[in-house]
């Protein structure tokens, strides 16, 4: 990977450029995977593209690319704004990692953002949400809200993101409802309204009457409402317009506090490349209103877990846990690391209690 | 009344004329659409067609249009031996799937050990993937009579599934932190594709030219070339003439096969990087317009395809500066398309104004 | 695990919601293939009826016009292939591709103030003796109207190829357009009419799945169901019955492997989900034995020369 002499002196003319007229807006750069009308995850993130706009005003500019494929697309998608003078580039999908990682080493004076990867850079940050810890305010109110004890759960993929998810809303939903049962569908895609509907219909008529999703589309939702009597949570999106029943409560994509904060970052020059894994304390993860069709205690006991998440005084995976196998996981009171063997980061079985398997 | 009149020949002003024109309808009604979205046309043409080429950053998209053009000439051209003989493979994206996935389970099958021997097998194992998946409709053709357009096009979808087991089973990265896709070819030198990759050159673009002579000659100077063009204009005096069907079938499914996995190949292996289960981009279903809008010629397809490529490149350049949806792009791409079709009529016929009852 | 968990009756009604899209889709290509065009841009007049469908519907409160908007609005764009394919006698291949990257293209411009947005709920067809049967209640009874008209439309086309006039030289303009130029037919204007109506049963199928199936609009939404519709018809022998038994078939794979996995048993899901192209070209070999599968003339261009 040699630098041509030609991108080289680019680079440098811009890293100049952008020194000498200090006046100029900074400018910033977005790569999204979907169309921002996809209502999910590429539409948070323009969210917080456009909360970066109100923030700054005139004093930042923000461009956007979307629905763009992971691989060579990606790479010239993000030279293309580098050359284009971007001061920094947020690329919003785990697939733009490597693409990220080798620009950035082209560019050494542009910042980039990679969203939910691993690969760091002196340029190069990488940003990804606890969403689990949403997962577990919804497995609550989940374990109290069924009657039938069934609760249905679509995932997209077997990856470890996933399966955070579904480990921690199950590990909250038995602790206030022994005797709970997980029913597991795999998507194989993280957005296919047909699909999404398909499966969450399956999933009532086996007599689920709470339905989880990690895809992002609403058609879970209008499942439920067309069923009558099941419970939903929005998910990415808070999805309100199915408020206050079924959608009881969401987890939001909140990117706006941080992509203002960073922005904020490259204009006082403070910015530098760290490696953030905010939940909800940070604001990152957003709860949505839990709606009046939760009982009130149940509200009650919720939104202490959310503030005893928030201020850390809590942590969604505590001991002791086991291994869905029954090996140990997590001694009494310890809580899982990040990274590392049995890490949260690479997460990949099940806990105790969850009969499912997971396909690879 | 209007009435169409075969032409004896093709007119070779026309073929020439006719994409320009269609070009240029395509900006004029592009524009009309960019002005609807409350966009300055002329900013948004000039940065779709001129800024790659001769805009600021020019150097470096110039080679980026090579990247995103090799694998659609790679295919088109072999596509192109077949629709001349009236044989319809339309199933290339399944073609371009399955070699990479064999090019790229090859290499990494001997990860991470660096042999100069590594490429050139990974390069035999993609066209031998591409070849064999387009072998299937090929049999069943010759075999059977089944119609092959249905059979290659079911094998896509195919394909898409055996992409995304690959990528979620067996190929995937056992460092990658349990998320789905391969290893990186950025990280195994002995198996990318790359040249230069500063410079954007790869092994598909060298081979995408040898595609296109190999097709030229062959067209022109060999008698199998003869014998497809003499297939596609009249089957009958084929047989007479003492052409086997059989074995053209075989042979102008095979080579486009092995030239999409080819392609497929090459791309996993340098652009792209990995396998991964949003990999298949629609190369394969793109060549075939590519083929159609270089009239099946060989320097035809690689116009075509630079042109296509120019949409795609631009159409990401004017989202980025101007704020285009991504949508509008699309649309752009649809007109040119329909434009080019529609014209295309003019080299073949002629309009001519007749009398009612003429006829 | 617990295969009890599976109801029979419910899994079965609801694989015919699933596959009324399918079905009103390729009930449409199968005229069109049947007339000798092989238009294979139904993914794009599809997501144009979706949005069409979803727009109208969301503007009037009327789910009914919305679903008359998208079977117009899947026609006209047809028209489009209609002009090429026939008037500036295009390749079909080539111009039905174009049509579905049009189509994709243009109802995300179209969409882009309809995401999030919920539309007017389509009221099922209320039957309260008939739906409370047991067993055929819920299967029969119980479902939307453009289901039933779905069915109905299946057994109209199989009425019109086989008894009526007019099916009679549609099916000989696909066999032989030479053929029935010569006897007189207006092989162009029967091909028009043809390609008019598939693209009004794809937009009727897309207005589906984004008023009844889901019911939201994003963009792509249809996320590929266009392309199964096309191996159904080949699947079904371009017979209307087989087409019907072919969308549930095709429908019910995927219900069924969902249920399946909600029951907790572990399936090989992408293996699954290949079964039924399998199957099709399975059927595509068995078929060309036969020699009477696909109308001779298909996808072929037609020009009367004197």
């Amino acid at each position: 990977m040699k630098l041509t002499k030609l991108l080289t002196s680019a680079t440098v003319a811009l890293g100049l450029a952008t020194t000498a007229m200090a006046d100029d807006p900074t400018k910033v750069g977005f790569v999204y995977v979907g169309p921002v009308g996809d209502g999910g995850w590429t539409y948070e993130h323009n969210k917080g593209r456009l909360a970066v706009e109100e923030a700054f005003g005139d004093k930042v500019e923000t461009t956007f690319v979307e629905s763009v494929p992971e691989g060579a697309d990606a790479v010239r998608v993000i030279t293309q704004m580098a050359l284009q003078g971007a001061d920094l580039i947020f690329t919003t999908s785990f697939g733009y990692m490597d693409p990220t990682i080798e620009v950035a080493k082209k560019f050494p004076n542009v910042k980039f953002e990679h969203a939910t990867g691993y690969k760091q850079a002196d340029n190069v940050s990488v940003y990804s949400a606890r969403f689990y810890e949403g997962r577990a305010i919804q497995g609550h109110i989940a374990g109290h809200m069924t009657k039938t004890n069934k609760i249905g759960y679509i995932a997209s993929f077997p990856i470890p993101e996933v399966i955070r998810g579904i480990n921690s809303a199950y590990i909250h939903a038995k602790k206030v409802n022994p005797d709970v049962e997980f029913s597991i569908i795999w998507a194989y895609t993280w957005f296919d309204p047909a699909k999404e509907a398909d499966a969450a219909k399956a999933l009532i008529e086996q007599g689920a009457d709470v339905i989880l999703q990690h895809t992002d589309s609403t058609a879970p939702q209008a499942a439920a409402q067309a069923a009558g009597n099941v419970v939903t949570f929005g998910q990415a999106s808070d999805m309100g317009e199915y408020a206050p029943f079924p959608r009881v409560s969401s987890i939001i994509d909140d990117w706006a506090p941080y992509y203002v904060a960073r922005t904020k970052a490259v204009m006082d020059g403070t910015w530098e490349s760290v490696s953030t894994w905010d939940g909800i304390g940070a604001g990152m993860v957003g709860i949505g209103e839990i709606s009046d069709a939760v009982p009130a205690d149940v509200k009650a006991s919720a939104l202490e877990m959310v503030a005893a998440l928030a201020d850390g005084s809590y942590h969604a995976f505590t001991g002791p846990l086991n291994k869905q196998d029954g090996t140990p996981w997590l001694a009494e009171g310890e809580t899982a690391a990040d990274y590392g063997d049995n890490g949260l980061a690479g997460l990949n079985f099940y806990v105790e209690g969850i009969t499912a398997e997971i396909p690879n | 009344m209007i009435a169409l009149q075969k032409r004896p020949t093709p007119s070779r002003t026309l073929s020439l004329a006719t994409p320009l024109i269609a070009v240029l309808i395509t900006m004029i009604m592009g524009g009309l659409l960019f002005t609807v979205l409350g966009k300055n046309p002329f900013e948004a043409i000039r940065t779709i067609f001129w800024d790659p080429v001769f805009g600021e950053f020019a150097f470096y998209y110039r080679p980026q249009l090579l990247v995103k053009a090799a694998p659609l000439v790679l295919i088109a051209i072999g596509l192109s031996l077949g629709f001349k003989a009236g044989i319809w493979n339309i199933g290339a994206e399944g073609q371009y799937i399955i070699g990479a996935i064999c090019g790229a389970g090859v290499g990494l099958a001997f990860y991470p050990t660096e042999s100069r021997l590594i490429f050139p097998l990974m390069i035999l194992a993609g066209a031998v993937g591409g070849w064999a998946w387009a072998m299937i409709p090929a049999i069943l053709k010759t075999r059977f009579g089944t119609n092959e357009i249905l059979v290659s096009l079911m094998l896509v979808y195919v394909a898409e599934q055996l992409l995304a087991s690959m990528s979620l089973g067996l190929l995937r990265n056992p460092e990658g932190m349990g998320f789905p896709g391969s290893r990186n070819f950025s990280d195994f030198p002995a198996g990318s594709s790359w040249i230069n990759e500063a410079a954007g050159l790869h092994w598909g673009m060298a081979f995408a030219f040898i595609a296109v002579i190999f097709a030229y000659i062959l067209l022109n100077r060999h008698i199998l070339g003869f014998n497809i063009r003499l297939t596609g204009d009249s089957p009958h005096a084929a047989r007479f003439a003492g052409v086997n069907p059989t074995r053209l079938i075989l042979f102008c499914l095979g080579t486009s096969g092995a030239l999409a996995g080819l392609a497929g190949l090459f791309e996993v292996t340098g652009p792209s990087g990995q396998i991964n289960i949003d990999f298949a981009s629609g190369y394969g279903f793109t060549a075939i317009i590519v083929a159609f809008l270089g009239r099946l010629h060989p320097v035809g397809i690689l116009l075509a395809a630079l042109l296509m490529a120019l949409t795609y490149v631009g159409g990401d350049l004017a989202q980025g500066n101007l704020g285009l949806p991504s949508a509008a792009i699309q649309v752009f791409q649809g007109m040119l398309l329909f434009f080019l079709l529609a014209l295309d009529l003019l080299t073949n016929y002629r309009v001519v104004l007749k009398k009612k009852g003429a006829a | 695990m617990d295969l009890s968990a599976i109801n029979p009756v419910l899994l079965i009604a609801s694989l015919m919601v699933a596959a009324t899209p399918l079905l009103l889709a390729a009930i449409g290509e199968l005229i069109v293939e049947r007339s000798g065009v092989l238009n294979l841009g139904v993914e794009g007049m599809m997501i144009i009826g979706a949005i069409a469908g979803f727009a109208i519907s969301v503007e009037t409160t009327s789910p009914m016009l919305g679903l008359l908007a998208a079977m117009g609005a899947g026609a006209v764009l047809s028209l489009l292939f209609a002009f090429l394919t026939q008037f500036a006698l295009a390749n079909q291949v080539a111009s039905g591709l174009a049509l579905t990257l049009f189509g994709l293209g243009l109802s995300a411009l179209m969409g882009q103030s309809y995401v999030g947005v919920k539309p007017p709920a389509m009221a099922k067809l209320d039957l309260p003796i008939l739906s409370d049967i047991p067993v055929l209640g819920p299967i029969f009874f119980s479902h939307d109207p453009v289901l039933y008209f779905g069915i109905a439309l299946t057994a109209a086309v199989w009425w019109f190829l086989k008894k009526s006039r007019a099916g009679l030289i549609l099916r000989a303009v696909g066999e032989s357009h030479d053929a029935a130029h010569a006897l007189g037919y207006n092989v162009i204007r029967v091909r028009i009419l043809a390609i008019m109506f598939g693209g009004a049963c794809a937009g009727l199928g897309g207005a589906y799945i984004s008023l009844i199936r889901v019911p939201q609009w994003t963009e792509g939404m249809t996320a590929g169901i266009g392309w199964i519709a096309l191996a159904l018809v080949v699947f079904a022998s371009w017979k209307p019955w087989r087409v019907l038994l072919g969308a549930y078939l095709f429908g019910g794979i995927n219900v069924l492997q969902l249920n399946l996995q909600a029951a907790g048993i572990a399936i090989p899901v992408e293996y699954l989900a290949m079964s039924p192209y399998l199957i099709t070209i399975l059927v595509l070999v068995i078929m060309s034995a036969d020699k009477s599968g696909a109308p001779a003339s298909l996808g072929r261009t037609f020009h009367a020369s004197q």
